[in-house]
C-alpha cells in the first residue's frame, strides 16, 4: 500500500540508465538557509537568466492570492536543483533544449522575451502552451518525449506544492496528525500537504 | 584462542532480533553478529521529523546516488528521505542469470527498520498445500504447530487488526484495528454482498501500534515509518527485540561483523562456531558457541551455508537442495478506478497501512487453471495536486482547484503466491568478489507458467470486484514483476522430514548439524501469498525455545 501510494505521489517520473555521475549542485547549497537562496546567480545548468524566467513561469501559473505563488515558494530554484541533479543527461539535454524552445516561441508569438512580457500576455502565452500541450499529449505515440510545456508544468507544480509555502500555506498540514478517520468536508476545505 | 559464547546470532534484523531476544531471556550468553554499522534507536533515526520542502531533491534520488546504487535504485524504496539504509551496490556486487532485484540493508535492524509491516499469519491451507499438491515437499509442521508462536510474538510486537473468523487468515492476538475510511467501508460492504460472503476486504494487519504497548508509543499517523520511528510505534529490532534481549544483560552486540562461515567439528558432527570479518578492519576472528541461529535474510544465510558448506565438504547440503527453491511474491498488478460521490467526506492523518483482500482462489471448492491464490493490498484516497484538471490550464483557478482536493479513488494490487521451482536457485560466483573479498552470489530465477496464469486473474478479478462495488472508469494495470522486487524472497533452505530432500528439520534445524538453526526466510518451504514476516518471528521464537530445551537436555 505504501509502494502504491508512493507511485501515486510521483507526479513525475525519473527514470532511464545512468550514463554518468555528476556534481551535485544541492551541495553547494547552503540547504539550512534555502530561504535566502535568491535567482540572482546560475545554478547547476541553469543561467540567472533562466532561473529567473522560470520563477515568473511559475508565478504565472501558480500566481499569488491571498497565499503566496510560485515565485516566492522558490520554485525556479527548486526546479534547476533538481534537473542539475536528477535528471539523466538525455533528459537534462531534452528539458534545456525546452526552455529555449519556450523563450523562442514568446519571442516568434509575442515579439519579446517572457520576462519583458507584460502580465497579460505571459499569462496568455502560457494558456496557448498549455493548450498545445494538451492536444500534443493526447495525440503522441508512448515513445515520443513529452511536450516541453508539459514538462515545466508539472515540474512547477511539484516544486510549489512540496515546498514549505505550498504544502502548508496553499494547502493544509499536520505535522503529526495523531489519528487517522474520515472528516467531513465542505467545498473550499484545502487539501492535505504531505 | 576463539571468545565463547553460549550462543551466536548472526543477522540483526526481524529474525536476528527475536533470537537474540529468546535466547538472552533464556539465559544464553548471546552474541549478535551484525554486517553492517550500528543504528540507535530515535537518536539515529536523523530523517524521520523532517519535512518533505527540508529535502534538497524533495526526495528524489540523484545522479550520484543512482551511480553507487544501481540496484537499489530500481524501485522506490531507495529515496533521499533515507537512503543510508541501503546498500551501496558497488560494494557487495551479485550476478543476476536472469533480472532478480536484491533489496539489502546492512545495519544494526537490517529490514526490520524498513519494511512494509504488513503482518498476517499463515493457515492449514498453507501448511498442507505442498502435499496437497503433490508440489516440492511437504511442510514438516503444521498451523497448531504454529498458533501458539503467532500468539506469542503478536503479543509482544505489537499487531493492530480486526477478528474477521476466515479460515484462510486466522485472525490472532491484534491490537485495535486502524480506520478504513468511508469509502473503504462502503465498497467493502459491496464486496461481501456481491459474493456472498466468499470474499472480503478488511483492514490491513500491520506492526503499528493503535495503543501504547510495551512502554512504545503509539502510531501518530505521520506516515514516514521507513526512516525510522521516534515513537517506536512500529515493530523494529530497535523499538522491540533489541531493547528486551539488552535488559537480560546476556548481549553482545558486535556491528561490523561480516559471518562468512559456519566451522565445523568433524568429530563431533556439531559447529563449533563461526569465521568473522572486521568490515571495517578486514580483520579475520573466530567465535565459538553451543548453539549458532543463523538469520542473515533469505540470501545471506544461504551464501552463508553455501560457502560454508564448500569449506567442510558439503556439510549443510548433504540434501542438494541449499541454494533451490529460491521464490518470492508476484505482484504489481490490480486494477484502479474512480469512485462516485463522497464530495463531502475526507479524512484526517496519513495513515500508513490499507485495505487487504485474503485469498479466495483455489478455496472451499474454487478451481483454477493455476495452483495457489493472491491477496490484495489497497486502499481508497482523494486525489491531490498531481491529478491532472483537463479543464483548467493555468493560474488563479487552476491553483484553487489543485489547493482542494480531488475525487476519490480506490486502488488494489495482487500479491500471488510463487511455486518453488528446484532450478530457481542461487550458487557461488567465484569469478567476482566484493569489497571484502568474498565470493558473490549468481542468482537465476524466474517466474513461471502457474505464476503468470494466476497474475491474468489477479487483474481480471480486480476489475470485476471493483466494477461490481459500482467504481467508474476501472483500469487494469500490469507493471510487470521480477522476481525480488516484492522483498519477500525465501525458500533456498527448505525444512521437511527427509534429510535428503531438505536443509532443516520441523525445528528449523538443520539436519547435518543440530546445533545450528536457521529461522529466516530461506527456511520456507512454499511461499503462501501472505506477507511473510510475522511468520518468521513465530518459527524463530519457536526454535530458540526448542534449542533451548534441547541445550539443558544436553541433546545439542
Amino acid at each position: 500500500m505504501q509502494r502504491r501510494d508512493a507511485l501515486q505521489r510521483m507526479s513525475i517520473i525519473i527514470g532511464g540508465t545512468l550514463l554518468g555521475a555528476d556534481s551535485l549542485w544541492a551541495k553547494n547549497i547552503d540547504w539550512d538557509h534555502i530561504a535566502d537562496l535568491d535567482d540572482s546567480g546560475d545554478i547547476g545548468l541553469f543561467t540567472k537568466a533562466q532561473v529567473k524566467m522560470l520563477n515568473e513561469v511559475a508565478e504565472t501559473i501558480i500566481p499569488t492570492t491571498d497565499t503566496p505563488g510560485g515565485k516566492a515558494a522558490k520554485t525556479a530554484q527548486f526546479i534547476a536543483v533538481l534537473v542539475s541533479d536528477c535528471y539523466e543527461p538525455a533528459d537534462q539535454k531534452l528539458f534545456m533544449d525546452g526552455l529555449v524552445q519556450f523563450e523562442d516561441t514568446c519571442k516568434k508569438n509575442h515579439g519579446k522575451t517572457f520576462v519583458k512580457c507584460s502580465k497579460s500576455v505571459r499569462h496568455d502565452f502560457l494558456v496557448e502552451l498549455d493548450q498545445e500541450q494538451k492536444a500534443y499529449t493526447k495525440s503522441k505515440k508512448s515513445s515520443d518525449p513529452a511536450h516541453y510545456f508539459r514538462k515545466i508544468k508539472d515540474l512547477v507544480l511539484l516544486g510549489y506544492f512540496t515546498s514549505e509555502i505550498g504544502a502548508t500555506k496553499a494547502l493544509r498540514f499536520l505535522e503529526v496528525p495523531g489519528k487517522y478517520e474520515t472528516i467531513d468536508y465542505k467545498k473550499g476545505d484545502r487539501a492535505w500537504g504531505v | 584462542m576463539a571468545e565463547k559464547y553460549d550462543a551466536i546470532v548472526v543477522g540483526s534484523g526481524i529474525s536476528g532480533g527475536w533470537a537474540a531476544k529468546e535466547l538472552t531471556e533464556k539465559g544464553l550468553k548471546t552474541l549478535l553478529l551484525e554486517r553492517g554499522k550500528d543504528v540507535k534507536h530515535v537518536t539515529d533515526y536523523d530523517t524521520a521529523t523532517k519535512n518533505t520542502w527540508e529535502f534538497p531533491h524533495r526526495g528524489r534520488i540523484t545522479n550520484e546516488m543512482k551511480a553507487t546504487h544501481p540496484v537499489q535504485k530500481r524501485d522506490y524504496p531507495y529515496s533521499e528521505f533515507k537512503p543510508d539504509w541501503w546498500v551501496n551496490d558497488l560494494d557487495c556486487p551479485y550476478t543476476e542469470v536472469k533480472r532478480f532485484d536484491w533489496y539489502r540493508g546492512f545495519h544494526v535492524g537490517g529490514k526490520s527498520l524498513m519494511w512494509g509491516r504488513q503482518s498476517y499469519r499463515w493457515s492449514e491451507f498453507d501448511f498442507e498445500a505442498n502435499a496437497k499438491d503433490g508440489i516440492a515437499i511437504d511442510w514438516p509442521i503444521r498451523y497448531k504447530d504454529v498458533a501458539p508462536w503467532y500468539d506469542y510474538v503478536e503479543q509482544f510486537a505489537g499487531i493492530s487488526g480486526s477478528m474477521e473468523g476466515l479460515a484462510q487468515l486466522p485472525d490472532g492476538k491484534f491490537l485495535p484495528p486502524m480506520d478504513l475510511n468511508i469509502v473503504e467501508k462502503d465498497v467493502a460492504a459491496r464486496i461481501k454482498k456481491q459474493y456472498g460472503g466468499k470474499r472480503a476486504m478488511i483492514i490491513g494487519r500491520s506492526a503499528n501500534l493503535t495503543q501504547p504497548h510495551n512502554g512504545r508509543g503509539s502510531c501518530q499517523y505521520r506516515d514516514r515509518c521507513s526512516r525510522g520511528c521516534p515513537y517506536g510505534a512500529y515493530f523494529s529490532t530497535q523499538s522491540s527485540t533489541l531493547p528486551a534481549a539488552v535488559a537480560t544483560g546476556n548481549l553482545t552486540l558486535r556491528p561490523f561483523s561480516i559471518v562468512t562461515q559456519i566451522l565445523y567439528d568433524k568429530d563431533k558432527k556439531r559447529a563449533k562456531g563461526v569465521l568473522v570479518i572486521d568490515a571495517e578492519t578486514n580483520q579475520t576472528i573466530e567465535y565459538e558457541a553451543k548453539v549458532i541461529f543463523v538469520c542473515g535474510s533469505t540470501l545471506g544465510s544461504t551464501f552463508l551455508l553455501l560457502n560454508s558448506a564448500d569449506q567442510s565438504g558439503g556439510i549443510g547440503n548433504s540434501s542438494g537442495q541449499l541454494g533451490r527453491n529460491l521464490m518470492d511474491h508476484h505482484f504489481r498488478c490490480g486494477a484502479n478506478g474512480e469512485v462516485e460521490g463522497y464530495d463531502d467526506k475526507y479524512y484526517i492523518g496519513r495513515r500508513a497501512n490499507g485495505v487487504y483482500i485474503p485469498r479466495y482462489r483455489n478455496l472451499f471448492g474454487d478451481k483454477r487453471d493455476y495452483l495457489r491464490g493472491f491477496g490484495y493490498q489497497g486502499g481508497a484516497s482523494r486525489q491531490g495536486w498531481s491529478r491532472d484538471v483537463a479543464e483548467l490550464n493555468i493560474g488563479v483557478e487552476l491553483k484553487e482547484a489543485l489547493t482542494e482536493p480531488g475525487k476519490w479513488t480506490i486502488g488494489i494490487t495482487g500479491f500471488g503466491e510463487m511455486l518453488p521451482y528446484q532450478e530457481n536457485r542461487v550458487t557461488i560466483d567465484k569469478t567476482k568478489k566484493d569489497k571484502w573479498g568474498q565470493y558473490v552470489l549468481s542468482i537465476d530465477c524466474e517466474l513461471k507458467d502457474n505464476e503468470m496464469r494466476m497474475r491474468k486473474d489477479m487483474i481480471a478479478d480486480a476489475v470485476e470486484m471493483l466494477e461490481g462495488a459500482g467504481i467508474k472508469n476501472v483500469r487494469p494495470f500490469d507493471n510487470g514483476s521480477f522476481p525480488g522486487m516484492a522483498i519477500h524472497e525465501m525458500g533456498t533452505a527448505r525444512m521437511g522430514t527427509n534429510p535428503k530432500e531438505s536443509v532443516l528439520n520441523a525445528w528449523n534445524q538443520m539436519h547435518d548439524a543440530p546445533n545450528v538453526f536457521v529461522t529466516d526466510g530461506s527456511c520456507m518451504t512454499s511461499a503462501a501469498c501472505q506477507n511473510p514476516s510475522l511468520t518468521y518471528m513465530a518459527l524463530t521464537a519457536r526454535a530458540a525455545n526448542y534449542a533451548v530445551e534441547a541445550l539443558k537436555k544436553g541433546n545439542l
